[in-house]
């Protein structure tokens, strides 16, 4: 069976600017797949690529083993698209801006489906208000409507949740994890990286147009971040623990790779005569992979 | 052609009925005003091929607004939603770009008949008018509306801004359309004007146009229909063959 997304060796510039540089990537089927990476990195021009709004220079794209190129008409199908810029028809009603996307996906009858997806995008009441009186929250929840319609089994979203108040967020997720479970497969990119480790099962780092780390979300977290014990003390540290430690303020952290240690650590400090103000555990995140693998300590890791 | 055409061409129809006052009403107020003047100032003083310079000057007047309006139709509709970014509605399906073409041109070509159809309701009580080869009316206003309907679609995609866009209007279509024998015979034009005239595809448009309503023009309708149809199809060509690169429309 062919991939949800496969994507080979694809460049492309704009001017001198070298937008992606023979980025490899390939999504299975029933993913939720993450792709990450400072602005700029390439992450929307990769999406436009695949979308076939930008034509790549070299390499090729496949959506469930359609060329996007070649094939595109297939490959549109298969694929549904929410982008970036919070674009609409002023001209249109919401039903009608929908029941006009399903036309051009070649669907006539396709009130039921729209009904459904109105009412997970909590958009039921504005089902015929004008576009242009809709707030931003509203307007983003049609472009996702908009890249549904078809039902596409590959569904990309660029930054749905950029700008959009917590409930719109929670509502959105919930939609999409359920169409993931329905079989959908499902890349994002978000700027909200906690987004990002709660529902990813893999993730795709992108800087400067290459792929600087890719995995699943697990590995990623557990080769870039540890555990950490943060303490605030009186000052004093063992030497033997401070030679590990990152100190910032009164606070100090211990990183360790399993809970066992944290005992021993504490004798040591209570032995060495410290005295404890204050103390957590901080679990490793995606924030702390994302700033070191940004930073370039880990380039060419790619697994 | 799929349900992929139609909904687009159905959608480009609904845009410019959902503001009919302005893409329809104003057009045919503004044609109504050139037919009250001119023919005010003109009438009593001036017969073209033996018709009155009233019942000669509105079939001029009805192409000059189906060219017009369908040239507006396609441009301002790509235009906007170039500079809105809502073009990425109709570049993610899977829409080709023979039914991109031709429901951007046929949208135009429909706008361009209304208009004309009501500019032709709005003047004909103004002048006798025959109607002797109705078909020549026909094939010029659909073939007329699809070459400016055409241009429009080059215009919107090259335009990245409405100035640009405006320019386009403003030093190519109207001065082609005003220069065509709308409101006078060519053959009343200094010899020079007049060579200048026949090299102007707007003239044979209009002449044709016309020979349909009076049976007598300028130029034989068949030259003018061979001369209509080639510029219909290299603008069709020209303009597929844009589409197809993706030109400025797929980066
Ligand atoms: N249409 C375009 N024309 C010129 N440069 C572009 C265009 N699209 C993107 N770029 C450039 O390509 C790079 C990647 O941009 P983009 O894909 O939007 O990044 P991201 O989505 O990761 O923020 C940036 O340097 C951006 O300025
Ligand atoms: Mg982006």
């Amino acid at each position: 069976m062919s991939a949800a997304i496969r994507i080979t060796q694809v460049s492309k510039c704009f001017g001198s600017v070298r937008a992606l540089d023979q980025v490899d990537l390939e999504v299975q089927r029933g993913e939720f797949f993450g792709l990450l990476g400072p602005n700029g990195a390439g992450k929307t021009t990769l999406i436009s690529a695949l979308a076939g709004l930008v034509r790549a220079d070299s390499g090729s794209l496949n959506v469930m083993g359609h060329d996007v190129q070649l094939d595109y008409r297939a490959a549109r199908r298969l694929l549904g698209v929410v982008p970036q810029e919070l674009v609409f028809d002023p001209f249109f009603t919401v039903r009608e801006s929908l029941k006009i996307q399903s036309g051009y996906f070649g669907i006539r009858d396709n009130d039921e489906w729209i009904d459904e997806i109105l009412e997970n995008l909590g958009l039921t009441s504005k089902a015929n208000a004008n576009m242009r009186m809709l707030s931003g929250g509203m307007k983003r929840r049609v472009l996702v409507a908009q890249a549904l319609v078809h039902r596409p089994p590959v569904i990309v979203l660029d930054e749905p949740t950029a700008g959009v108040d917590v409930e719109l967020r929670q509502t959105l997720w919930a939609f999409i994890r359920r169409l993931n479970e329905a079989g959908h497969t499902i890349v994002l990119t978000t700027h909200y990286l906690e987004e990002a480790e709660n529902l990813c099962n893999r993730i795709a780092m992108l800087k400067a147009g290459r792929v600087v780390a890719l995995d699943t979300t697990a590995q990623l977290l557990r080769r870039f971040s540890t555990h950490c014990l943060r303490l605030r003390t009186d000052g004093a540290m063992p030497a033997e623990l401070a030679a590990d430690a990152a100190q910032n303020g009164g606070w100090w952290s211990l990183p360790f790779d399993a809970f066992d240690q944290v005992e021993p650590m504490l004798a040591k400090i209570r032995a060495a005569g410290c005295r404890i103000d204050d103390l957590e555990i901080g679990k490793p995140d995606l924030e702390e992979v994302f700033v070191r693998v940004m930073q370039g300590q880990h380039e060419g890791q790619v697994s | 052609m799929g349900h992929g055409f139609s909904t687009l061409f159905y959608k480009e129809v609904l845009r410019f009925w959902k503001v009919a006052s302005q893409t329809v009403g104003a057009p045919v107020l503004t044609a109504l005003l050139y037919l009250l003047i001119f023919s005010h100032v003109l009438a009593g003083h001036v017969q073209v091929h033996g018709v009155i310079y009233t019942a000669f000057l509105i079939p001029g007047l009805v192409m000059m607004s189906v060219l017009q309006n369908a040239f507006a139709n396609s441009s301002s509709s790509l235009i906007q939603s170039k500079v809105t970014g809502n073009i990425v509605f109709v570049l993610l399906p899977p829409i080709s770009y023979l039914e991109f073409y031709l429901a951007y041109v046929l949208a135009s070509v429909v706008r361009g008949l209304v208009v004309g159809a009501g500019v032709l309701l709005a003047t004909f009580w103004f002048a006798p008018l025959d109607f002797v080869e109705p078909w020549w009316i026909l094939v010029f206003a659909l073939m007329g509306g699809a070459i400016l309907g055409s241009l429009g679609v080059i215009a919107g995609i090259w335009a990245d801004k409405f100035d640009q866009l405006a320019a386009f209007q403003n030093f190519l279509i109207m001065p082609l359309t005003f220069l065509s024998g709308v409101f006078y015979s060519v053959h009343s034009l200094p010899p020079f004007w007049q060579q200048v005239s026949h090299w102007n595809p707007v003239f044979y448009m209009i002449d044709g146009f016309r020979h349909g309503f009076f049976g007598v023009s300028d130029a034989s309708p068949w030259l003018s229909l061979a001369v209509v149809g080639s510029c219909l199809a290299l603008l069709t060509v020209f303009t597929l063959n844009l589409l197809k690169r993706g030109y400025k429309l797929r980066a």
